[in-house]
């Protein structure tokens, strides 16, 4: 037993021998010194993979990759983008400083925020990207923040996202514009409406969206949340939702888990009104023969919470070289119009249209919409995301007035 | 000569059930270390430095904490209750006959159905839009969309303990039926029978309190994994609030990275709420027995003999019925073009999600079938390698072995992060190397689980009648008990497949997402896919299973065409 021990020991001490190689870290400033270091590269992309579109898309992406610059792409498709956190956030406590397996993350401002306050972040590299002017960060400060927090060239913006509502037209004619209106019709009309459960993004939104419209005050919800004064700012948000929870699908005390079963939901015609953060979806649910042909799309007559989708990369990201050129062909005219297309992936681009050249507009304008889809010039007032806090807080106040009972 | 040859070998299995210790439990302990120390504060990089309870006392703040323990507790004692309950008077009930023959074909199938496929079969059939409520409406209650009615995701977790109770039959079903021909049922049978019982009564007195033993490893894995479920809790689960395994999901994959601390003290209760069903569990166990025994000694030859075998049959008929229902739903939602409610068949149907699915497979079904393989084979040998040595020291294995299990009882995502951690320690990149030993920590207990009885229990006057005969240990080893435990061995590989296949986190995490399989594409697709999506890829992953067992089923048969008692199942 004793010697068995000695032996498997050995075994297991050989899992030691290898040690990391340094890998040089690229300076975002050479443009072409990047692009030299990045030939030959495989970049590890971690995107969420629930879409097929968005999935069909960075396919399409990795081949342009490979025939422009000599990069390889692999898709590393993630359920939740925690996973991939976790991996960089593990990477971290074990020491791992050059040999991360994330090479370019999709995250959302909270995992943003965090991530950036843990040092989990490579940068800044962003804005030296060649397509960074394109999107003309001065005249959209969007660009340059993520839930209000700065992003400081830690992330490149990727597409455009809104929160929209989406509604059959055969069941409902003439939607509610705004959540005074929702909260009338749906006592009208019991069931016929519900949103997801927070802390799922999308109900969250909702939520957001909700209090932006209900209180007299919007400004302090773009600063921390100061604990005193939450229960008042609040205040009407709550009496809203104590007033609309009763009249939801199954009398709000079940919530569906996201978007995708609010899309069910309304193709089994069990609801007649839904939220979405993406203003082609209900196009895409069409096509894809999941909701009739009927449904429609519009924006709250308020205008409606929008953001910008971010690409960050991890600290000990292996091909940051790599990295920074799939961000920058993600921002380029030809993948931004690619994106647009609603037979692709339907999203608005984050490209200022007056910083592009003619031919550059021409391929946005080639691109055909279809019918449930809201073009761009009918998206309305954007409304800003509150600052990062108020999401957790809102989340954590909404579980617990509604989440046990 | 033949005693020096024999040298390496019985130096090799002596050192069999350390270097199982060491390959798997070091990193199990070293995983679990790092997870629970957040628990207690500790975490240098999210600059966690110092002990501190807050976090539990975080942990109980949270609402609705109580009802999700008393769910998830729930679930683990009724899932094992009824299933076993059910599989039992099925068992009584059919002895010998064509149903327990056919239900030996149908064991097979249902068991390949990954649970969550299952689950979301169950969903789709059930759900206040699914097939069932399509075929009676409108003609039977007049409705043309569907009921606002909590069918699903209900506040007790029913449906989902149903969902479990459903799947997990099958499973116990298959182990009993693996264990039965070592206690051999009939002769018992015939000795009460002439004592004037009925049949189904004789059963249940004679060959239960033999068979019990033979499955209470399986018993208490199905306690497990019903107490700690994730995806089915997901799919069929009480959202508001959700059981204790999927908060601690949630808190793990929160934003706000503060909250692993809250995670990893979640998941340490988790790790108290299964032992507490274990726990229970013992108490039922010694509740029943005493229950069985007062049962016995009345003495009652055949009253109510009916009643228990309708139940048996007609609980484990419905519980097979569902599971195929489920499965049809799901076919009809993998060829469904837009299906408006009330309709019972699609508007129109394609074959669009099928070809755009089968044409990504390649890679992770070559990935799945090599990590499955690869995985449950290593399980197998090293699960034989400690019981033979067993056999030949002649006593059990150290306390130790029991660390084994550890993986099955630890919430998952809570575990593999502290995996994670521990395998970049030790530098091992993230390859399909590292993602087959992950699978292996989550197999091998299920390997032992069903396999360590029967081979404990094979009738030692074999090897006892072989030794006489002048044969080696390893003579013996190869010639008689590895022939007669052909069966066994066969359904255990069959199970680490299942086992293996089903694995999504050990995969995701462990591979970084590199290694791509049947379930990540799956559980990938399914975050955002539509029904049609969700349906394919489930059926999708039920193929590996599907064809292990089937293997194990129809493989002694066509080997020992010749020995009807080593059959095994058929």
């Amino acid at each position: 037993m004793r010697i068995g021990l000695r032996v498997a020991c050995a075994i297991f001490l050989a899992g030691f021998m290898s040690l990391p190689v340094c890998a040089a870290t690229p300076k975002p400033d050479d443009w072409e010194q990047v692009l030299r270091e990045a030939r030959g590269q495989t970049v590890y992309f971690d995107a969420w993979a629930g879409d097929p579109q968005i999935n069909s898309y960075i396919a399409w992406a990795a081949q342009q990759l490979q025939s422009l610059y000599g990069v390889e792409l692999t898709h590393v498709k993630l359920s939740d983008t925690a996973e991939g956190v976790s991996r960089v956030l593990a990477e971290k406590l074990a020491g791992n400083q050059l040999q991360g397996t994330v090479d370019l993350l999709w995250v959302n401002g909270e995992n943003f925020a965090t991530m950036k306050g843990n040092d989990l972040l490579f940068g800044p590299w962003a804005e030296q990207l060649p397509n960074f002017a394109l999107v003309d960060a001065d005249k959209h400060p969007e660009m340059r923040e993520d839930f209000t927090i700065a992003v400081e060239g830690y992330e490149a913006p990727w597409t455009r996202a809104q929160l929209v509502f989406y509604y059959d037209s055969a069941m409902l004619e003439k939607p509610p514009g705004n959540m005074r209106e929702l909260l009338r019709w749906a006592k009208a009309n019991p069931g016929q409406f519900t949103y997801p459960r927070p802390p799922v993004f999308l109900g969250s939104t909702f939520l957001k969206q909700a209090l932006l419209e209900l209180t007299a005050d919007t400004a302090p919800l773009y600063l921390p949340v100061v604990p005193e004064q939450f229960a008042s700012i609040t205040a009407p948000l709550w009496e809203f939702l104590d007033a609309l929870h009763p009249q939801l699908l199954r009398a709000g005390r079940s919530f569906p888990g996201g978007g995708t079963e609010l899309r069910r939901m309304m193709g089994d015609g069990e609801i007649s009104l839904a939220v979405s953060f993406s203003p082609s979806e209900a196009n895409s649910g069409i096509v894809a023969g999941e909701l009739p042909p009927t449904v429609r799309s519009f924006v709250p007559n308020g205008g409606s919470i929008g953001n910008v989708s971010f690409l960050a990369i991890p600290f000990n990201a292996q091909a940051k070289a790599g990295a920074m050129v799939l961000a920058n062909f993600l921002l380029s005219p030809q993948a931004q119009a690619h994106a647009y297309d609603p037979q692709v992936m339907g999203s608005a681009t984050v490209l200022s249209m007056e910083q592009l050249s003619a031919n550059q507009r021409a391929l946005f304008e080639a691109v055909k919409a279809g019918p449930a889809t809201i073009p761009p010039e009918a998206l309305g007032n954007t409304l800003r995301e509150p600052h990062p806090d108020w999401m957790d807080a809102l989340e954590r106040a909404w579980i617990e007035r509604y989440g046990a009972r | 000569m033949a005693h020096a040859k024999a040298q390496p070998g019985k130096l090799a299995l002596r050192l069999a059930p350390a270097l199982v210790l060491i390959v798997l439990i070091a990193p199990v302990c070293l995983g679990l270390t790092l997870t629970l120390l957040p628990a207690f504060g500790y975490m240098p990089a999210l600059g966690g430095q110092q002990l501190t309870l807050v976090y539990f006392a975080q942990l109980f703040a949270v609402p609705g904490l109580t009802h999700s323990i008393i769910v998830s507790l729930l679930a683990g004692l009724l899932t094992p209750l009824c299933a076993l309950s059910l599989v039992l008077l099925f068992l009584a009930g059919t002895a010998g006959t064509g149903l327990e023959r056919w239900m030996r074909r149908l064991v097979a199938p249902l068991l390949a159905i990954p649970h969550a496929a299952a689950a979301f079969g169950l969903a789709f059939l059930i759900a206040p839009s699914g097939l069932f409520m399509r075929l009676i409406s409108p003609e039977l209650n007049g409705l043309s969309s569907p009921p606002d009615v909590l069918i699903v995701n209900d506040y007790w977790g029913l449906t989902m303990s149903a969902g479990l109770i459903i799947k997990e039959i099958p499973f116990l079903l298959l182990m009993a039926l693996a264990a039965l021909p070592q206690i051999e049922p009939e002769k018992r049978v015939a000795i009460a029978r002439s004592l004037g019982y009925r049949p189904c009564r004789a059963w249940l007195m004679t060959v239960v309190p033999a068979l019990y033993p033979l499955i209470r490893l399986p018993v208490y894995a199905v306690i497990a994994f019903a107490s700690a479920t994730v995806d089915v809790s997901l799919i069929l689960g009480p959202s508001l609030p959700h059981t204790l395994s999927v908060m601690v999901l949630q808190w793990f994959n929160d934003p706000d990275l503060s909250y692993r601390f809250v995670a990893a003290a979640g998941a340490l209760l988790q790790l108290g709420v299964t032992l507490l069903a274990l726990l229970l569990w013992r108490l039922l166990e010694e509740l029943g027995s005493w229950l069985g025994l007062r049962w016995i000694q009345k003495g009652e030859r055949s009253a109510g003999e009916v009643l228990l075998m309708i139940s048996g049959q007609v609980g484990v008929g419905l519980a097979v019925l569902i599971s195929i229902g489920g499965v049809v739903a799901l076919l009809m939602n993998s060829f469904a073009g837009f299906w408006r409610f009330p309709n019972n068949l699609p508007g129109a149907w394609t074959t669009q999600t099928w070809s755009r699915a089968l044409g990504e497979i390649a890679l992770p079904l070559f990935n799945t079938l090599l990590i499955a393989l690869v995985s449950s084979v290593l399980a197998i040998g090293m699960v034989i390698a400690v019981l033979e040595s067993e056999q030949r020291a002649g006593k059990r294995l150290s306390p130790s072995m029991l660390l084994l299990y550890l993986p099955l009882l630890v919430p998952q995502i809570a575990f593999l992060f502290g995996l994670i951690v521990a395998t970049e320690f030790l530098r091992w990149a993230p390859d399909i190397k590292l993602v087959i030993f992950a699978h292996l920590i989550f197999v091998l207990p299920y390997t032992f689980l069903t396999l360590a009885e029967a081979y404990r229990r094979l009738d030692p006057r074999w090897s006892q009648l072989a030794a006489t005969l002048g044969a080696s240990p390893w003579r013996i080893f190869f010639k008689v008990r590895l022939p007669l435990l052909l069966a066994p061995c066969l359904t255990a590989a069959a199970i680490a497949i299942a086992v293996s296949v089903s694995q999504y986190l050990a995969t995701q995490l462990i591979g970084a997402g590199r290694v791509p399989s049947l379930t990540t594409e799956a559980v990938a697709l399914a975050s955002g896919g539509s029904r049609g999506i969700i349906a394919v890829w489930a059926l999708l992953q039920a193929l590996i299973p599907m064809l292990g067992f089937a293997l194990a089923l129809f493989m002694p048969r066509l080997l020992w065409r010749n020995r009807r008692g080593m059959r095994g199942l058929n």
